[in-house]
């Protein structure tokens, strides 16, 4: 359709020129003779861009310059030049170079600058294991971080490229880089938080779980953990400590759960009617306020209702039965002999508490995940500005070859977005190398060892109590050192954008 | 020079003691013959402290009072919380206050090494004498120097509790430490959760340490283990690791388990007791009344303390506390701190709400709440064995840094209690490179 509203439109404009015999059509028929001979879609479209794109670049706006700085004439006198240079010189010289050339100097001193040390600083780094934690945290969070960070912009600027609420969309995507890093880290903080009634995460997570497993009836109950107690804990659930026979009582005193926490139906606790060649007992809340006797049902306790009591003979489950109201419970036809009362583990199992974000082994990946959130957005502003800058009819070329949404996505839009994803991905490195506050304010105190990561230990060690900016300085330069190959890249990638 | 001042203040002193009946003369006398009664008069004294808020007003009262007494003119500077930040660029730039409140001894090592400190006239050392123990007063020293004198303390020996919660269980606040853990098996039995724990705020957990390090070990060992002189190998130190882990070895006793602990910020602890109701106590200093206020308790009904009980021979006192000191050579200066340095000053200073006096000739009944009072009385009783917090102490990189050090060691002792002997080897290891620099 696209050649044949062209077709017509080419021939009008060539009017004027006349250059050779009816362009217009001749160019229609080469073009749809060329995307139709190649089936191979991804090479042609991405050959063609990447190698047109320099040569364009590199031949116009060059030679002009080359020949411009090659006379000297044209441009401003040397003297001129100099003293239009100097602000910039200076301020770079005092708050860039002199900076790092001192810190370079101040890496090779000790912890009161007095003593000349050599190399001692950068040896202790990578000496210490605290220090070398936090390297191998960095380099999570290199290797993590700036790819989900561009995967999810690209993500969310293509999808955004067709939903009618885009802009609304963008913004609410883009909103948290507005909110400074230290209040993001506040927020995910208390996001992270291991109550649900708090963690916004945890409340998420358990209410899911809650929906697939609900949680027993008595967590926390336990028997009282002394040699008297007729009950104890083996493996999770609670055992008699002696062989229990038909005919005599069994008790089993439970502590560890306030009586408001009983179900409602709850009633006084009764020691089973004595019934003859029936195993039979009690299970209750043993604890009175301010004493009551242990081990005995006094006069206000209350029995555990629905508790699942099972017979244990010989390693063998031989009966189960459940408890009343008032927290009695009877086998009924059971074979004479001793036995083992058991209430299992399923009734006491704690209430899914949801995940430790913020403990020692997944306190990184929930920092990554904050760092996510706050620069998706923007990642996805501009990857998104890339891909309106894509040729249209590339797309649609490809489209009406017959290639698939995603082959267009694959083949076609990738190819031609790689220079922004590029800035968005050497971006994103250079700011994960140097994170800082996140780490610093989503951690807490006792997992900072294991949430580490170089900017944040380089501060640590210089100022936050360390008092050593030797070796503070000897980490800002291990730092820099990682930066200046991302930092290259960048230059080199303006430098041919601006030739 | 010192002797000029010192006569000043001995001018100053007769003019107290004459009840100031002459006005109008404001030149002190050299020879301190004919005293004044307001010898400061014209003299501007400037002194930096951190208190904002209702302390600083308690203080401005004090203030207020020496300014009456000395016909000085007092102005305050508030320092914010990073005192050293704040003193560092003006003891440079050679403009430094005359008097400055530093929040932990450490710094007056720090300063006195700069020489920015001037050592104490020998009338304000009289003051420390009287008033405090030798052990204060070396506390402030450096160098063989007296240069500080500690004016305002914070009591960290307490065990904060609900007194619902205790009343629910039927039981009652513990002297001994067996007690304590007896009382905490009850309220757990009665199924509430005995101990809030702030284990990401690793201060609180050096805290705990040093309370039950000084009763079972005594101030002596306390005082070589502060100066690293024994080694935290030492098996003073396994005894009193020992008896923490009866707490933290029992997953009942600690809110949210070890895990949940080391995840909780002060003062968030001390919301989980007062505010949430979920545990019953929680080990910390006198400031807790802050929270507990805040989450809606009343201090002395609700929200209760009891001393630290006793898990040794002694009683343990630990303190925390700010230091004043002179920056400048001058007799306002020397002057203002020998007030502070009172029980006269510190009376007046004992009758505003937020302060304790670390003064054992401040009398409890100058206290306007019963709690303070009980808290002075155990200052005073403890008297010599009354020791500072030895966290605060230590090299910074030990004691006061997040994630490394004693902080560091005694929140993986949290997390794992079975490992006495690792934490300890762990603990000598950074001790011993902390006092190595």
């Amino acid at each position: 359709m696209t050649e044949r509203l062209d077709g017509p439109q080419t021939p009008r404009g060539g009017d004027d020129v006349a250059r050779g015999a009816s362009p217009g059509p001749d160019e229609t028929t080469e073009t749809k003779g060329e995307v139709t001979t190649h089936p191979a879609l991804d090479d042609d479209v991405a050959t063609g861009e990447s190698g047109a794109l320099p040569q364009l670049a590199t031949g116009g706006p060059a030679s002009p310059k080359a020949r411009y700085g090659g006379s000297g004439n044209l441009g401003p006198a040397p003297k001129v030049a100099v003293f239009f240079l100097l602000p910039a010189v200076v301020l770079l010289g005092a708050w860039v170079v002199y900076p790092i050339v001192y810190s370079i100097i101040r890496s090779l001193y000790d912890a009161n600058g007095g003593t000349f040390v050599g190399a001692d600083n950068y040896a202790a780094i990578f000496s210490d294991s605290g220090t070398l934690t936090t390297i191998r945290n960095n380099l999570i969070w290199v290797v993590l971080a700036p790819s989900l960070v561009t995967a999810l912009g690209l993500i969310f600027a293509v999808l955004t490229e067709r939903i009618r609420w885009a802009t609304a969309f963008k913004l609410v995507v883009f909103m948290p880089m507005a909110v400074s890093l230290l209040a993001s880290g506040v927020i995910f903080r208390l996001v992270y938080e291991q109550d649900p009634d708090k963690g916004v995460a945890n409340a998420v997570i358990t209410s899911v779980h809650d929906l697939f497993a609900s949680s027993s009836g008595y967590p926390g109950a336990r028997p009282r953990e002394n040699d008297q107690a007729p009950a104890l804990v083996d493996k999770g659930a609670v055992v008699t400590r002696q062989a229990a026979q038909a005919g005599q009582p069994v008790l089993i005193p439970l502590v560890g759960m306030k009586p408001e926490a009983l179900p409602s139906g709850a009633a006084a606790a009764r020691s089973a009617p004595e019934a003859p060649g029936e195993l039979s007992g009690t299970v209750w809340l043993d604890f009175t306020p301010g004493g009551g006797t242990a081990n005995k049902i006094d006069g206000n306790e209350k029995g555990l209702p629905e508790v699942t009591v099972e017979a244990v003979s010989g390693g063998a489950v031989k009966a189960t039965t459940t408890t009343a109201a008032d927290g009695s419970f009877h086998f009924t036809g059971l074979p004479q002999g001793s036995y083992q009362v058991r209430l299992p583990q399923s009734n006491f199992t704690q209430p899914f508490s949801g995940v430790t974000w913020l403990g020692p082994t997944l306190i990184t990946p929930a920092i990554i995940g904050a760092f996510i959130w706050v620069w998706a957005g923007f990642a996805m502003v501009l990857i998104a500005a890339g891909l309106s800058a894509i040729p249209r009819d590339a797309l649609e070329a490809a489209r009406i070859d017959g290639a698939t949404e995603w082959q267009v996505f694959r083949s076609i839009t990738i190819p031609l977005l790689s220079p922004v994803l590029l800035v968005v991905l050497v971006t994103m490195i250079i700011n994960t190398l140097k994170v800082f506050d996140l780490v610093f304010v989503i951690a807490p105190g006792s997992v900072q060892p294991q949430a580490n990561v170089i900017a944040l230990e380089m501060w640590r060690v210089s100022f936050g109590g360390g008092g050593n900016q030797g070796l503070g300085s000897a980490l800002a330069i291990f730092l820099l050192v990682l930066v200046l190959p991302f930092m290259a890249i960048n230059i080199r990638r303006f430098r041919r954008e601006q030739a | 020079m010192r002797v000029k001042t010192t006569a000043v203040v001995a001018g100053l002193m007769l003019a107290a003691a004459a009840c100031g009946g002459q006005s109008g003369d404001t030149k002190p006398s050299a020879s301190g013959s004919a005293p004044a009664a307001k010898p400061l008069a014209g003299t501007t004294i400037e002194i930096a402290a951190k208190w904002t808020g209702e302390e600083q007003k308690s203080f401005q009262k004090v203030l207020d009072a020496f300014q009456e007494k000395s016909g000085a003119k007092v102005t305050y500077a508030s320092t914010g919380e990073d005192t050293g930040a704040y003193l560092g660029p003006r003891i440079q730039g050679g403009n430094p206050p005359d008097v400055a409140v530093l929040p932990q001894p450490g710094l007056v090592q720090q300063y006195a090494d700069q020489n920015a400190l001037k050592p104490l006239s020998s009338e304000v050392q009289a003051q420390i004498d009287q008033n405090y123990t030798p052990y204060w007063k070396s506390l402030g020293s450096a160098n063989g120097q007296v240069y500080g004198v500690l004016v305002k303390a914070a009591h960290k020996s307490l065990i904060w509790y609900r007194a619902p919660a205790f009343d629910d269980a039927g039981t009652q606040p513990a002297t001994t430490w067996d007690e304590l853990i007896k009382s905490a098996q009850t309220v757990a039995d009665s199924g509430t959760t005995p101990f809030a724990l702030c284990g990401a705020s690793g201060w609180t957990l050096t805290d705990l340490f040093e309370n039950v390090y000084l009763s079972t070990a005594g101030p002596d060992n306390y005082d070589k283990l502060s100066k690293h002189e024994i080694p935290w190998t030492d098996p003073s130190v396994t005894t009193a690791l020992e008896k923490i882990g009866q707490i933290f070895g029992k997953k009942e006793y600690i809110l949210g388990g070890s895990s949940g602990a080391l995840q909780t910020d002060f003062p968030t602890c001390a919301t989980q007791v007062y505010g949430q109701k979920k545990a019953a106590m929680v080990i910390e200093a006198d400031f807790v009344a802050t929270t507990a206020v805040q989450s809606g308790a009343k201090v002395g009904e609700d929200a209760k303390i009891m001393p630290f009980p006793k898990a040794g021979d002694t009683a343990p006192v630990v303190l925390g506390g700010d230091i004043a000191v002179a920056l400048k050579e001058s007799k306002g200066a020397m002057a203002l701190l020998e007030y502070l340095a009172s029980a006269e000053g510190g009376s007046v200073w004992a009758k505003n709400p937020g302060y304790l006096s670390p003064n054992r000739n401040v009398s409890p009944d100058n206290y306007p709440d019963p709690l303070t009072k009980q808290l002075a009385q155990t200052i005073i009783s403890a008297g010599e064995a009354v020791r500072y917090d030895m966290s605060d102490l230590a090299p910074s990189a030990f004691g006061g840094t997040d994630g490394k050090g004693e902080w560091k060691d005694l929140q993986d002792f949290l997390r794992n209690p079975k490992d006495v002997k690792g934490t300890q080897d762990k603990l000598e290891a950074d001790a011993a490179k902390a006092w190595k620099k």
